[in-house]
């Protein structure tokens, strides 16, 4: 399954995908949302022929957004069609012969659009030239496939969102626009872990050990069959007695682990729609709703009667124009500081338990604890977003390791999803055979000892 | 003779009635802000291309106080006009709002629904005019894009609405605020805190002076013709309720 070019590119894909976050981000933060009024024209240029003399204040911000979002659009392409092999390469060559010959037919037809004739044709040669050559890779398996054509799927959504939003002036289409994002962003990271040669590996590993698990230990079924037929059976009732208390260890196991795991998935959940609320605050496109941290306008909970939200806008001064703030946007910030607080004892948890029921060395056990000391660092960027009064590189650097944390919940997610059940499987087992717990990450055979049955 | 004499009477002193309820007025005034406002917060320009030739720091200007008090930039209207059907805003002159070193001016307006509103560019530079009804006003946006030397953009309002925001996304420190009524009888105080509404009909009337953020005062006012209809407004309201 790993295929070392193909995961580097997904890597390289997820992490385009965060910068175009961070960009998103700088956007919103610097009020630039609408500063390119028109799409998918710029100024009613093609996006890639907008003069760079254009690129000025705002328009800078989300001209740039855009062009990075189209390279992102088209390294999503590229994985999705990756993933699918050299099966994929038909398609190219007729899909790429289309858009050369809609290209050469638009020129002609409409020779004021060359720019975008022009790109259309260049597209087409391009993909029918390299469909020739590439991709020579099989191709992944299915659910893998089917996860790269929903990252390809997602990126159009997201694409025409971005536009839509600007076209139609619906700030609400920001937030949807902005948790699609996430959602995009955690599937490229997903993509890019299930590429890894480390995937495939713990893959292969998984499977040889749930192999070996029910197998005698090494070397006793040799001396068994060269002792003698008397031997046999004992060594029969010692493979059932194994397997029996290998079961019952995984029924024990199961309920603690499945509350481990769903503790990990609901944590991750919990962040995501902790950036739900984050990207709601934001694009209000009311600056900030409460001004001073860990009080909230000098109080632990703000007054937010119709004459207080007065006196508190009397109050702002406003350097961009952003809306005056309600008592909603009050709530709904003190909603994003419960939820933090909330989320930070969840993740801690989380750390615990993993590296309790799974080890220090198990993944999960490892990745939970760079998940928390991102955690740690999201709360220090989030007070620091406040005292900063929204400073928009701290706002934009809260937002990015937003998307990082939600990532890093998913992998320790996948992780425990994945090997939990395994680890604990031998972590029972050894306990009950009354061995210290080995490396859980590698998790050494049982004891060839013979295990009694509960 | 003496009915006739009657008749031309009766006829003439109907004619005066007639007139006298026809006849409007002026109603002048001013505002002042008592207590210290917040103070502006400088505004960096030097982002802006083509918008440092007068310096590239400006200041916010939510306040528009003078030394004495003088409130400028306050919306002062006649409450209960709304949905009578009275705009001239067809007819009206245009209001101009420019944009001159990547600022507003003025940064508070007011027009009747369907009046023009001229949005200049003075600038060097490429600005676009986002205007941003609140949702559900029955106005609608607009993001029209406006380079340097283009004509004037010309825009309106069909419904009335407070503080409609008109904003530039290239230079996010430039904002103003267009109030729309369906009415004429509004006025926005300039700098020395003073207005006049003209030609409002004689009869007693709600007069209210609105601040985006100094909130509202509101005082009752019996407008008589040829009579000096004036007001005086403290803001905020709350100073207004203490000098009571």
């Amino acid at each position: 399954m790993s295929h070392r070019p193909r995961h580097i590119f997904a890597v390289l894909t997820a992490l385009a995908a965060l910068v175009l976050i961070g960009l998103g981000g700088l956007v919103t933060s610097k009020e630039a949302g609408l500063a390119v009024p028109d799409w998918p024209t710029s100024f009613g240029y093609n996006m890639f022929f907008l003069p760079i003399s254009k690129w000025v204040g705002g328009i800078f911000y989300e001209h740039t957004h855009r062009l990075v979002a189209s390279g992102v659009g088209l390294m999503t392409t590229i994985l999705a069609l990756w993933l699918y092999g050299r099966n994929s390469r038909l398609l190219m060559r007729w899909a790429g012969l289309s858009l050369f010959t809609v290209g050469a037919v638009a020129g002609f037809i409409a020779p004021k659009h060359w720019s975008d004739a022009l790109v259309l044709a260049a597209a087409g040669l391009a993909a029918f030239g390299a469909s020739f050559v590439w991709p020579m890779c099989e191709p992944a398996p299915k659910w893998l496939r089917r996860l790269g054509l929903a990252a390809f799927f997602a990126v159009i959504l997201q694409g025409v969102l971005g536009g839509v939003r600007v076209v139609w002036l619906k700030d609400q289409i920001g937030i949807f626009h902005a948790a699609l994002a996430q959602i995009f962003f955690v599937l490229l990271c997903a993509i890019a872990l299930f590429t890894s040669r480390r995937w495939a590996r713990l893959n292969a590993s998984q499977d040889e050990n749930r192999n070996r698990a029910t197998e005698l230990p090494p070397g006793l079924g040799v001396r068994s069959r060269s002792i003698g037929s008397a031997l046999d059976g004992w060594a029969r009732k010692l493979k059932r007695q194994r397997t029996g208390a290998l079961q019952d260890a995984v029924a024990l196991s199961d309920s603690a682990l499945d509350s481990a795991r769903l503790l990990v998935v609901g944590t991750t959940l919990l962040i995501f729609v902790q950036l739900l609320l984050g990207a709601t605050m934001r694009h209000q496109h009311a600056g900030l709703a409460i001004p001073d941290f860990p009080l909230a306008y000098g109080k632990l909970w703000p007054a937010i009667d119709v004459d207080s939200v007065a006196h508190y806008n009397s109050q702002r001064i406003e350097t961009t124009a952003v809306n005056p703030i309600t008592a909603t946007q009050i709530a709904l910030q003190m909603a994003h500081r419960a939820m933090a607080v909330l989320i930070s004892i969840a993740v801690a948890v989380c750390v615990w338990t993993t590296r309790r029921r799974l080890g220090s060395s198990h993944p999960a056990g490892r990745l939970a604890l760079v998940w928390l000391s991102l955690l740690v660092l999201q709360v220090v960027l989030g007070a620091a977003t406040i005292w900063s009064n929204k400073a928009a590189d701290i706002a934009t650097a809260h937002v990015v390791i937003g998307a990082l944390s939600l990532v890093l919940g998913t992998y320790v997610s996948i992780f425990s999803w994945a090997r939990c059940r395994l680890a604990g499987e031998f972590s029972t087992v050894r306990k009950n055979a009354g061995e210290s717990p080995g490396r859980a990450g590698h998790p050494a055979l049982p004891s060839p000892r013979p295990v009694p049955a509960s | 003779m003496t009915i006739t004499r009657t008749a031309t009477i009766i006829s003439v002193l109907c004619a005066s009635m007639g007139l006298r309820s026809a006849s409007a007025a002026d109603i002048t005034g001013t505002v002042t802000y008592k207590g210290t406002p917040p103070a502006e917060k400088e505004i960096d320009k030097s982002a802006g291309e083509g918008c440092t030739t007068h310096g590239a720091k400006g200041t916010t200007h939510h306040y528009f106080v003078g030394a004495n008090g003088e409130f400028g930039n306050v919306t002062i209207y006649l409450e209960g006009q709304a949905g009578k059907n009275l705009s001239t805003g067809a007819s009206a002159p245009p209001v101009v709002l420019d944009q001159k070193d990547c600022e507003y001016t003025p940064v508070i307006l007011a027009v009747q629904t369907g009046q023009k509103l001229k949005v200049k560019n003075s600038d060097p530079t490429t600005h676009n005019v986002h205007v941003q009804p609140a949702e559900g006003s029955g106005n609608k946006g607009a993001n029209p894009i406006q380079p340097a030397n283009s004509p004037d953009l010309s825009l309106s309002f069909d419904k009335p609405e407070m503080f409609v925001k008109v904003a530039c996304d290239v230079h996010n420190w430039m904002f103003a605020w267009v109030s729309v009524f369906d009415h004429p009888y509004f006025a926005v105080s300039a700098k020395d805190g003073t207005f006049k509404i003209s030609n409002v009909p004689a009869g007693k009337y709600t007069i209210v002076a609105e601040h985006r953020k100094a909130g509202k005062a509101t005082q009752q006012i019996e407008v008589k013709d040829g009579g000096p209809n004036k007001v005086e407004f403290v803001m905020p309201a709350e100073a207004a309720k203490s000098k009571t």
